[in-house]
């Protein structure tokens, strides 16, 4: 008895070096994990903190329904900005979109060769070019045929600059749709279009979701391409084919400008744009989770 | 009604290495037929010849002849309408994850086009009620999703969904390697009565298995059928010394 | 592969060439004794059967064991289920023995007859199947097998012979009844000896050939068997 109590003491304080020096290092890591996550989230607090401190007292009714007054007049707002921006957004989507998810579906199920890669090497290029060159492409193809600047050739420009994003995400999710499913629906005598759409592409939603968001976000304030395309308006335009107001633009344009009202106009529509993203993402995560079932992923 | 299957001269490769030499066989409608055979022996390859899925490999060829009752699998039917009357139940349960029980067992009917609301409820409850899941799941079946099932139901429930396309034959890849053997029971029992309405031919690790549920039973070794009798004869005295030797644990 | 099976086998096979052995000589012991009136050979007879007792308990708890908890099949299940039988037959040849050592032990206190059967003849068959029997289990050879089961034939013959001979002089010299009955039971221990020397025999032809040849259903694979079918 006694035995057993003294070699179970012994392995209670078993080599002390080991075991201190061993607690003392997984602390140690535990903390500079920590500590790069504070790091990595204090520009992130001080950006939104800031915000809201420069212009959440800008924010009001006639911000959010009126037009651009002059400088000078008192009051005014970003509201055929914010309109503009959800109109060239939706354009955008609906051509980014589906091309890239149909390119990621590509990719995945029917690309695993040297097309493929070579369409990989392209999507990452693309990725890479600087956003003005895109608003200048965009500008060449689509405005000068057009003559005039539109929120068609801003979405045109954005949905560019989304396909790549949503290409590789959607690829990615896709993959990791185990094979077992897919043996699944072709053991089912389903076709193989159909097992793709239907059953894979079904699977992966949530990520492909995720991956349209991410392009969505990404886009959702881009200035440079806008430039050259949507080009801005001062005044309300529900035409397609007409210049049109963006919230990135409209920021732009009064935070370079010397009028102290405008920056503080400029502020607003920066904490307005960023809610509005943020808020987007968030309805949108809502909405897939309510459509999915008790015990699914 | 189940059909008999016909299989002369096959062959199968994966790009250059064969892996199918020569298989000639006859497996008997209504009946069960078990292969056995040591890992890599080519019963796997074997019966995804049978519905054509060795084909969805890249690289992967085929030679021979395979013959269900009256129809040929490989001259004048696409690999789609083959599956349709030859169903299959994999190793590892794979129910689709974001689809209800529901839609998983309908999966097969909706995607190849049949709408009819009723008449999918009515195939829905039969093939569950076919396969012994029924009482367990009639009260979530648009709530719950297929893969919110224990191993034992997920792998009922694959069987319901290639039930209710109602093919004539089901194949069946070790469906109860991954399950325990009160669920393994409750399969086996299953296979018992399904018997009587398809045909069933069954990949098996398991000698026990392959004697308690196969009328029939072949033996693969390396690519080749080196045996193919009635299963008593095969456990009790096997002609082949190399299926003596698999069967009592010599090698393999 | 399958060494703790393969073990238990083997043990199986020795604890019942061993028992066989035992009942070999015990056989051998009471026809002695029989032939040299010899009480202290019968007494050997005797003390022995506890021996083949307590070796029938261990065989079948052996095959038990594997039964239950190796999944034998094929060649190794009909040899498992062989043993048993073979058990049983064994077991009861030592009994067979003890009742012709106090056939003996009743005989050597009555004045010695002459009788016109040879029982040391007999006994000698009898022996020479119980031998044969176990080496075709030894070797695993049906042909021996075989050969046993035709001999029973033999031994049958000599025990009607001496059943008839053994009444006749019953009746023609009552005085000598007592030694007849004697000899004539014993005559018929010998043949049930010889009997399950045949039941061992039929067992072994169906481990090695996994047939049944009981009860004079022939084994299709035999050599006459193949005759036959040729002609």
């Amino acid at each position: 008895m006694s035995e057993a109590k003294v070699s179970s003491a012994k392995a209670r304080s078993a080599p002390p070096q080991v075991s201190v020096w061993r607690r003392f290092v997984n602390h140690l890591m535990t903390g500079v994990a920590v500590l790069t996550v504070l790091i990595v989230l204090v520009p992130l607090v001080a950006i939104f903190g800031y915000l809201l401190y420069k212009g959440f007292g800008s924010i009001n009714w006639a911000f959010l329904t009126q037009t651009p007054k002059p400088v000078g007049e008192p009051g005014g707002g970003m509201a055929n900005a914010i309109v503009g921006s959800m109109f060239i957004l939706a354009i955008g989507s609906l051509i980014g979109v589906p091309l890239g998810i149909g390119a990621g579906i590509y990719l995945s199920e029917y690309g695993r060769n040297r097309f493929g890669d070579a369409i990989r090497f392209i999507s990452d290029v693309l990725n890479g070019v600087p956003s003005i060159v895109i608003g200048i492409v965009a500008y060449g193809v689509v405005v000068l045929r057009q003559k005039h600047f539109s929120a068609l050739a801003g979405g045109f420009a954005l949905a560019i600059m989304m396909i790549p994003t949503i290409a590789r995400t959607t690829e990615q999710m896709l993959l990791l749709v185990p094979q077992a499913i897919r043996e699944a629906a072709y053991g089912l005598g389903i076709p193989r279009w159909r097992a793709t759409l239907s059953i894979t592409l079904r699977t992966a939603t949530s990520g492909v979701i995720t991956g349209v968001m991410l392009a969505f976000a990404r886009v959702a304030g881009e200035t440079a391409p806008l430039l050259f395309t949507a080009f801005g308006n001062q005044f309300w335009n529900l035409r397609l084919d007409q210049p049109t107001a963006a919230l990135p633009l409209q920021i732009f344009t009064y935070a370079i400008s010397p009028f102290d009202e405008w920056h503080r106009q400029a502020w607003a529509g920066a904490l307005v744009l960023i809610v509005l993203i943020v808020g987007a993402v968030a309805a949108v995560r809502i909405a897939v989770s309510r459509g999915t079932l008790a015990g699914a992923r | 009604m189940g059909v008999g299957i016909q299989v002369k001269a096959l062959n199968a490769w994966y790009g250059k290495t064969q892996a199918l030499y020569d298989i000639n066989l006859h497996m008997q409608a209504n009946h069960a037929t078990a292969l056995i055979g040591p890992s890599g022996c080519g019963k796997s390859t074997f019966i995804r010849c049978l519905n054509r899925m060795h084909e969805t490999i890249p690289e992967a060829r085929v030679e021979g002849q395979v013959q269900f009752g009256d129809f040929d699998a490989y001259n004048g039917t696409s690999p789609t309408q083959l599956r349709r009357r030859v169903g299959m139940v994999f190793q590892k349960p794979n129910p689709f994850p974001t689809m209800s029980i529901y839609d998983n067992v309908a999966s097969g009917l909706k995607l190849n086009g049949f709408r009819n609301r009723k008449q999918l409820d009515d195939t829905v409850e039969t093939a569950l009620q076919a396969s012994a899941l029924w009482e367990e799941v009639k009260d979530d079946l648009h709530k719950k999703s297929g893969a919110g099932l224990s191993g034992g139901q997920q792998q009922r429930l694959c069987i319901a969904r290639a039930l209710a396309v109602q093919p004539e034959v089901l194949l069946m890849d070790e469906p109860c390697s991954a399950l325990d053997p009160i669920s393994t029971g409750k399969i086996e029992e299953l296979i018992f009565q399904l018997k009587e309405k398809y045909t069933i031919v069954i990949v098996t690790h398991n000698m026990q298995q392959a004697a308690r549920v196969a009328e029939f039973t072949g033996f693969f070794l390396l690519g080749k059928m080196v045996e193919f009798d009635k299963t008593e004869k095969i456990f009790t005295n096997p002609s082949d010394k190399r299926t003596e030797d698999y069967i009592t644990g010599r090698f393999g | 592969m399958r060494t703790r099976f393969q073990q238990g086998l083997d043990e199986l096979r020795q604890k019942l060439l061993r028992m066989g052995g035992l009942a070999e000589q015990a056989v051998d012991r009471a026809c002695q004794a029989y032939r040299d009136r010899d009480l202290s050979r019968c007494q050997l007879v005797l003390e022995n059967e506890s021996l083949i007792n307590a070796a029938e308990r261990e065989i079948d708890e052996l095959a038990f064991d594997l039964l239950a908890m190796q999944q034998p099949m094929a060649g190794d299940l009909r040899f498992i289920l062989a043993v048993t039988k073979i058990n049983a037959d064994l077991e009861r040849v030592g009994d067979q023995s003890v009742n012709i050592a106090e056939r003996v032990m009743d005989m050597v206190e009555l004045p010695a007859v002459d009788l016109p059967v040879d029982i040391p003849r007999m006994a000698a068959a009898v022996s020479a199947m119980v031998r044969r029997a176990l080496e075709s289990f030894v070797e695993g050879k049906a042909e021996l097998a075989q050969a046993v089961l035709e001999m029973d034939n033999v031994v049958d013959r000599m025990r009607d012979e001496a059943f008839i001979m053994l009444v006749k002089t019953m009746n023609e010299r009552p005085e000598a009844t007592r030694q007849a009955l004697d000899a004539l039971l014993v005559a018929r221990n010998l043949e049930r000896v010889a009997d399950h020397a045949t039941n061992i025999a039929e067992d072994v032809i169906f481990w090695v050939r996994g047939f049944d040849v009981r009860h004079n259903v022939p084994d299709p694979d035999s050599q006459s068997q193949q005759e036959i079918k040729r002609t």
